[in-house]
């Protein structure tokens, strides 16, 4: 009994993870077509900058702003610089955030190398919880939950009653009628790219925190927002949660009670979600 | 990505073509006999094999527009299974008979990349990239931890290519004649069906399919059967990889090598079948003497500049790279 509801803390906490790398990759592909692999590198780069700013300031919430603000900023330049210019070419921008990946994988290998690092957390969120039935309980990872609450929840104000958002949401249904309508979209699109490479940023300083950061998690990252999405329909910030949620689980319950194939189960996921429903559990005809 | 149709040689071209295809069968045939021993595997078998399972992936992406990660998955899914009902080193193989083990493999890894198809074909575009992306990390890590078939991470080594009548196909030789063979079918069968009846149907269904499905063409099954094709295709060079590598683990279906192999097709060309070999003589030529260019270390980063300058200057890839050239030329002369 205790395991079991260990594990689904333990799934909850890493769907909240996934919830916060794949909402930004959602609302890109969403809004213009591109599915960013270059996310799960915005991801690992967020996190390693934040571990430098943090090895120079010794604070971990400068350190979380610097992975977000880093990211948007090169999300921004990504979008503006390249992105722009080949609209509406959704293989060539794919292939192109292929080639960014490799690049920036390669250039994280050369400035941090293999080492493995481990995030300093302030004194506030180190050492454990007690709850009820499992006892005890890291206090971080209950962090990361609320933390995937709260970005949640704002986003979900974001895109619901501000003017932008509301843009956003046209965008998604209908980028022509709303660009026709006056709006520019190319700021929109700017904006959008900035916010969901931020929160990958973000995401990279919380995660590294909970567990730490090395080459390699850049692709773990992009596997499970892409599964996510897929999952639960792109373009939708409602879909990445519950695909988060149901990833998460599932990979936690596949690791507590047959450790060999916890992987497999997120794919068996994904197939049936694929079979049944191709566009996703929220997502709108393609 | 613009990708042009694949269009039939004119009659006045015919001759030209026939010289060019001549000559460059002379090149390939005399090639063995030249070069070093290195030059004959490491980088000319070396380069047929990638180019064999790049030629899969150019073929889904040129005739059919369904770009799939998942083409090296297919071929190790064939590589394994040679090793698997062969014989290798670690005594786990079935034993078999070299032949009815290939035929098998081959069997098994259509099959495998057949219920690819099927999965991808419900969605489209840049959907399929997604889907075949999680596929292709999903049976990487599904063979890394799975020891009672695959032997997780360390695989198997151990393999070799069979000795038919005293002839042994592992020298160095036989070998690249081997792959050669097989690159030429390959590439041949490419070519022809891109004007057979499946192959033009599957054009224009890349390039319009709800109108091919008003005509009354079975858009889905069409689509399923390219990735049949494309697996076979993909398994030739999957089981010619682990011959000449003599092992087979999970890093070899890893994500890097994977990207590889769409590397080696964008960069290619992906409208036409040679480009996959041109993208693979100029990955495999990088690869081993990227040494001298950069440090060791820094090959990724060079390939993933050129994969990325490339994509971002000439979305054909070096064919379209040289027909703007020949065009820009001839417009001078003009």
């Amino acid at each position: 009994m205790k395991l079991f509801f260990l594990t689904i803390m333990n799934g909850l906490t890493l769907a909240a993870l996934y919830f916060l790398v794949a909402s930004g990759f959602t609302l890109v592909f969403g809004l213009m077509r591109n599915v960013n692999l270059a996310h799960g590198s915005l991801y690992l780069l967020g996190a390693y900058i934040g571990f430098a700013v943090q090895e120079l300031t010794g604070s971990w919430v400068l350190a979380a702003g610097a992975g977000f603000f880093s990211m948007a900023i090169l999300g921004l330049l990504m979008q503006v610089c390249i992105f722009r210019h080949m609209e509406g070419q959704e293989l060539r921008q794919t292939l192109v955030t292929i080639g960014i990946s490799i690049i920036l994988a390669d250039f994280m290998l050369a400035v941090w190398g293999g080492e493995t690092y481990q995030f300093e957390l302030p004194d506030m969120l180190y050492g454990i919880t007690r709850l009820p039935v499992i006892k005890i309980y890291t206090t971080y990872r209950l962090f990361i939950l609320g933390t995937a609450v709260v970005i949640g929840l704002l986003l979900w104000f974001f895109l619901n009653r501000t003017q932008v958002g509301m843009k956003i949401r046209a965008g998604v249904a209908d980028k022509d009628m709303l660009a026709a309508t006056g709006v520019n979209v190319h700021r929109l699109f700017a904006i959008v790219f900035a916010i969901g490479a931020g929160l990958a940023g973000f995401a990279g300083v919380v995660g590294g925190s909970a567990l730490s950061i090395s080459p390699g998690e850049d692709l773990r990252y992009l596997l499970a927002s892409l599964v996510v999405v897929i999952v639960g329909g792109m373009g939708s910030v409602g879909g990445a949660a519950l695909g988060a949620l149901l990833i998460g689980l599932a990979e936690q319950f596949g690791l507590a009670y047959s450790p060999t194939y916890g992987v497999v189960y997120t794919f068996i996921i994904m197939v049936l979600a694929l079979a049944f429903r191709p566009q996703g559990f929220f997502g709108g005809k393609a | 990505m613009t990708m042009q149709a694949i269009q039939p040689p004119g009659v006045a071209n015919d001759r030209a073509i026939a010289v060019k295809y001549i000559l460059l069968i002379t090149f390939l045939l005399i090639y063995p006999w030249v070069a070093s021993p290195f030059w004959i595997v490491q980088i000319g078998a070396q380069t047929l094999v990638l180019g064999i399972i790049a030629l899969s992936l150019t073929f889904l992406a040129g005739y059919g527009g369904m770009v799939s990660f998942a083409q090296l998955s297919v071929a190790g899914c064939a590589g394994y299974m040679t090793a698997i009902l062969g014989f290798n080193s670690a005594n786990l193989g079935m034993g078999w008979h070299w032949g009815p083990a290939i035929l098998a493999a081959i069997a098994i890894a259509v099959i495998f990349g057949t219920i690819i198809g099927i999965l991808s074909v419900r969605t489209e575009g840049i959907y399929t990239i997604m889907i075949t992306l999680a596929i292709s990390v999903g049976f990487f890590y599904f063979v890394r931890q799975n020891y009672p078939i695959f032997n997780g991470w360390t695989g198997f080594s151990g393999l070799a290519p069979p000795v038919i009548a005293g002839l042994n196909l592992r020298d160095p030789i036989p070998f690249y004649y081997l792959c050669l063979v097989f690159a030429a079918l390959a590439y041949f069968a490419v070519v022809y069906m891109g004007r057979s009846t499946f192959g033009l149907a599957l054009q224009g269904i890349r390039d319009n399919d709800r109108r091919m499905r008003a005509l009354g063409f079975n858009v889905i099954a069409h689509r399923i059967f390219a990735y049949s094709i494309a697996a076979l295709i993909a398994s030739l060079g999957g089981i010619l990889m682990v011959w000449l590598n003599g092992r087979i683990s999970s890093g070899t279906v890893g994500v890097g090598p994977t990207i590889d192999i769409l590397i080696i097709s964008v960069v290619g060309g992906l409208g036409h079948p040679i480009g996959a070999f041109i993208g693979s003589i100029l990955f495999t030529l990088l690869e081993n003497f990227a040494v001298d260019l950069v440090a060791r270390e820094r090959f990724n980063m060079l390939i993933g500049a050129v994969f990325l300058i490339i994509v971002l200057f000439s979305p054909d890839g070096i064919l379209g790279l040289w027909q703007k050239v020949k065009e820009g030329l001839q417009k001078r002369t003009i």
